[in-house]
């Protein structure tokens, strides 16, 4: 039966029509073999231009469509739902993308534009002469997520898919759960204490009777697929049995050994069995073996002797746990840049009294290891002189990160607020770049501290050294035009948010891209933002970008809210286009096997008849719902038995063939 | 080691001290310095100023003629000298139409195949045993700022062999040489230059600063790589003391000297005695 293709090629407004004479596409393909018919239209992705298809298809009988327009990405969905609604299969269809790869590119050449348009039809038109009924099947979902990362992200989104009914196993690779925010003292732009609004969150996340709390644990293997993934997390060795600790906290009192806490950025001190800080969820200490004497030298045990329960066990092993989940949150959030291996003219980190932001929230929060009184780490002294440098390690192209870190400018005016606020005859100086304060009651927040009195400077610092007990900061006010040298007791460093340590690891694991400052890349950077090009993962958080707390817990809904409603489905269509083994042809060679970076491909026993005798011999098979139709296999199979349908050998040929005629 | 040495036109003039303690380390330390037959003038202060193409054509002059040796490395003593030749190999090296266009310019063809170190670097990369070795005289006690100035180690770009912010090449070899270093925080400060001669009320400022900062760190004396640093420090250590009513005293050596002097050398062949400053306190003591 004669092949019946219908060809509608789209204006895009300007976009393509500007450039690419779509008239003479039109007029240059309609007698290729197999149109039965040729249009154009202004926005074929409209309603009334999808409408034109179908009522198209019908009158025409066409048998199969392409569309010439934008990049499959954006509109390959709607067209194949088109032709579905017009009666036909909706594989029976192909995409010639003249805007992107066409238009866009060349419009400083209409002439070469519209000869290229042509050409990417005729292609279309050859690999749509090709193309077969392809059929979706389905897989079940296991209904579960996992979170990777317990901060306010990670907590987020676990109430969330919680409450909509799912279970959520919330991972933290630290003693605790919390994250960043609690850390912080205050909050922007309404001064809430922080611990005070993000404690009860997770004391509701360990409540819920939905969510399954792993601390101490980190991710160490992803296998399967969205709706199917099989993963292992290790327990790291807590070194105490939280199965029977009551969280009494004797043994922490009277350990005799004490280390910088990382909880307190090293300005505290705890405990080689600890509990992380007083609000801690769980509420039960940890062993740094690191730390122990008697995990070190076998020594000491004073934990082991007083414990009243017999919790504290130093056989304790690390312990490999599996689980099913279908869908992932990636949520492992910041950490702030290592400044001391990068900024010399601050001092390498020599000089006590030069500290981070986050630094200074311990300082000046109440649970800090200061009470929250502002003393500056060298003499204990409370500071008078305050000065802070914005922008240090972000928007710096020659020393470090190009973007901005979007939180600096706030927390650094609620910084220079609470030196005003807190310290008699307190002055706070802050050099800045450019101040962005785009949030709801931001920029009043800014003006306010302005007016408080702090010094805002706009130029950069060159050197900051040490002059006797004082900072001297030698930096320049680009707006009067001259040098400025303060003499500084503190210095606090507004320092860039980098991915978390061990991130790029978890991207591999999830196998999720990231950026070129080892950021999670989502889907598309507007309308896709919390999902990754993965099926199943998601993002939520600083992870993906720096990101305030409001931000941060918009995003973590958002990405539950796509996360719940996978997982309200009992199955899920998987895509048609996967590998096929033409097992007539296939050697049983398995070359495919060793390229399949899915562990989709297998070997399976047929029996076959030779010569009338049962003749058993073995070949490739492939598991339809781990295959992800990357054609790695179709390269790698000698005899051509590898086939990816939708883009068969056969089909490719031809493409390359109407490309070269 | 051989080096193709150039001496720049401070050689026996305000840096004599610096050249008579190069060689006499060198020796010491078995570095052999050919100096670049029929060297010219390496363009520094003025030539940027005035013309970018200048500016890369004469120490490319140099080069031209240091590659015809076929020793491979080129030292030099003075900073600035030392930035000139840097950075003209390297925009030589990475722009081949600007490599033509000196070569037209300069007769002197130059390939790009040299590498220009300090005399800073020179000496600091030569195995610490072997310096160690040759230290017969350890200036135990001695308390030494070691100033860099603005154009030893910047831009890293063009230098690279130390740290920009806080460089320790010299403070590692005065450490073998038996010096107590101190950590100071005006290692690299601009010391003026060519203001200490053209526009003095604004060079005694920032010579000033530079030498408060020594004598605050409890300095003993100073030691420089840079004839222009040395001549601002001091010389003009009597013109700050004119102008801002200060009381200075305190030695400005070159490294080299004092890395001479804990090797045995008599300060007289070290070149101490056409010194500004008062040099003798330091002789004390060492001893």
């Amino acid at each position: 039966m004669a092949k019946r293709i219908g060809l509608f090629i789209c204006w895009c407004g300007s976009n393509i029509g500007g450039v690419v004479d779509v008239p003479r596409v039109v007029e240059e393909t309609k007698n290729y073999p197999g149109v039965a018919f040729a249009t154009d239209y202004k926005y074929m992705c409209s309603e009334p231009g999808q409408n034109l298809i179908i009522s198209k298809v019908k009158e025409h009988n066409l048998d199969r469509v392409v569309v010439a327009s934008c990049t499959p990405m954006l509109h390959e969905p709607t067209f194949r739902k088109a032709i579905a609604r017009a009666g036909l299969n909706p594989y029976m269809f192909d995409m010639a993308n003249i805007r992107e790869q066409c238009s866009w590119v060349h419009s400083n050449d209409k002439e070469a534009a519209t000869q290229k348009a042509i050409a990417l039809v005729k292609r279309a038109l050859a690999k749509v002469s090709q193309v077969e009924p392809l059929f979706e099947s389905s897989i079940p979902i296991t209904k579960k997520a996992l979170v990777v990362g317990a901060g306010i992200a990670g907590i987020q989104v676990a109430l969330d898919i919680a409450d909509s009914g799912h279970e959520v196993i919330l991972l933290e690779r630290e003693s605790t759960i919390g994250g960043n925010m609690v850390k912080l003292d205050k909050t922007f732009p309404t001064m809430d204490c922080s611990a005070c609004i993000s404690t009860p969150k997770m004391v509701q996340a360990a409540q819920h009777p939905n969510i399954t709390i792993m601390t101490y644990a980190e991710l160490v293997d992803v296998q399967g697929y969205i709706g199917n993934f099989e993963i292992t997390i290790k327990q790291k060795a807590r070194y105490v049995d939280h199965t029977i600790c009551t969280g009494c906290g004797l043994c922490t009192e009277k350990c005799p050994t004490k280390v910088l806490s990382s909880f307190e950025l090293g300005m505290g001190k705890r405990k080689a069995i600890y509990i992380e800080f007083p609000q801690a969820v769980p509420n039960k200490p940890v062993i740094d073996p690191d730390n122990c004497r008697y995990l070190k030298n076998g020594k000491c045990g004073i934990c082991k002797k007083l414990c009243p329960v017999g919790a504290v066990d130093f056989e304790q092993k690390d312990e490999l746990i599996e689980e099913k989940v279908g869908a992932i949150v990636i949520a492992t959030g910041y950490d702030l840049i290592k400044w001391e291996e990068i900024y010399g003219e601050y001092g390498y980190g020599r000089f006590k009294d030069v500290i981070t932001g986050l630094q200074f929230e311990r300082l000046v929060n109440a649970s800090g290891p200061t009470n929250g009184l502002i003393q500056r780490p060298s003499d204990g002294k409370e500071p008078k002189t305050v000065v802070f440098i914005k922008c240090v390690g972000s928007r710096d192209e020659a020393k470090a990160k190009e973007y901005c870190s979007r939180a600096c400018c706030m927390y650094t005016a609620k910084h220079a607020h609470q030196v005003i606020e807190k310290i008699e005859g307190g002055h706070a100086y802050i050099f800045y770049m450019d101040v962005r304060t785009p949030g709801k009651a931001y920029d009043e927040f800014y003006r306010r501290t302005v007016d408080e009195g702090a010094q805002y400077i706009r130029g950069r610092v060159s050197k900051i050294y040490q002059s006797g007990d004082k900072l001297v900061v030698m930096g320049a006010d680009t707006l009067l035009g001259s040098a400025v040298h303060i003499e500084a007791d503190l210095v606090v460093l507004a320092t860039a948010m980098v991915p978390t340590e061990g991130s790029e690891k978890i991207a591999q694991l999830a196998g999720v891209n990231i950026d070129k400052d080892g950021f999670f890349i989502e889907a598309h950077p507007k309308l896709r933002p919390v999902e990754t090009m993965t099926g199943g993962v998601f993002l939520a958080g600083a992870c993906q970008g720096p990101k305030d707390i409001p931000d941060t817990v918009s995003q973590a809904s958002g990405a539950a809210a796509k996360v719940a409603a996978l997982l309200s489905n009992e199955e899920m269509a998987t895509d048609p286009m996967i590998c096929h083994i033409d097992e007539k042809m296939c050697s049983g060679c398995l070359v495919c096997k060793e390229v399949c970076p899915y562990k989709a491909i297998s070997e399976k026993t047929i029996t076959e008849r030779i010569a009338g005798q049962p003749v058993e011999r073995m070949v490739a098979s492939v598991n339809t719902g781990l295959c992800q139709g990357c054609g790695n296999c179709t390269v790698a199979c000698r005899a051509g038995a590898a086939n990816l349908k939708g883009y068969t050998n056969l089909q490719l040929l031809s493409e390359v063939d109407a490309l070269c005629r | 080691m051989r080096y193709a040495y150039f001496p720049g036109c401070s050689y026996h003039g305000t840096g004599k001290e610096y050249e008579l303690s190069t060689h006499a380390v060198a020796k010491k330390l078995g570095m052999e310095l050919v100096t670049i037959p029929d060297w010219s003038c390496c363009g520094a202060t003025a030539s940027h100023g005035k013309s970018h193409l200048l500016n890369i054509a004469l120490p490319s002059r140099n080069l031209g003629i240091a590659e015809g040796m076929g020793i491979g490395e080129v030292t030099t003593g003075c900073a600035a000298c030392y930035q000139q030749l840097a950075n003209a190999n390297k925009k030589m090296i990475e722009n081949e139409d600007l490599r033509n266009k000196v070569n037209s310019i300069t007769g002197k063809p130059y390939k790009g195949t040299l590498k220009v170190k300090s005399i800073v670097e020179a000496i600091g990369i030569v195995d610490p045993e072997t310096i160690k070795s040759q230290v017969v005289k350890p200036l135990t006690g001695l308390k030494v700022a070691c100033y860099y100035g603005c154009l030893l180690v910047r831009p890293p770009e063009i230098t690279g062999f130390d740290d920009p912010e806080n460089p320790m090449f010299i403070d590692n070899i005065m450490k073998l040489a038996g010096a107590e270093v101190l950590d100071w925080a005006h290692k690299t400060e601009c010391c003026g230059a060519s203001l200490g001669v053209s526009n003095l009320d604004v060079a005694v400022r920032m010579i000033d600063r530079i030498l408060a900062a020594a004598v605050e760190s409890d300095a003993d004396c100073i030691a420089v790589a840079c004839p222009f640093c040395h001549l601002n420090l001091d010389w003009h250590q009597k013109s700050v003391n004119r102008k801002l009513g200060k009381s200075y005293d305190i030695p400005v050596f070159y490294f080299t000297e004092l890395l001479g002097l804990s090797m045995g050398i008599s300060p007289d062949e070290l070149g101490f005695k056409t010194h500004f400053t008062d040099t003798k306190k330091v002789l004390s003591v060492v001893g």
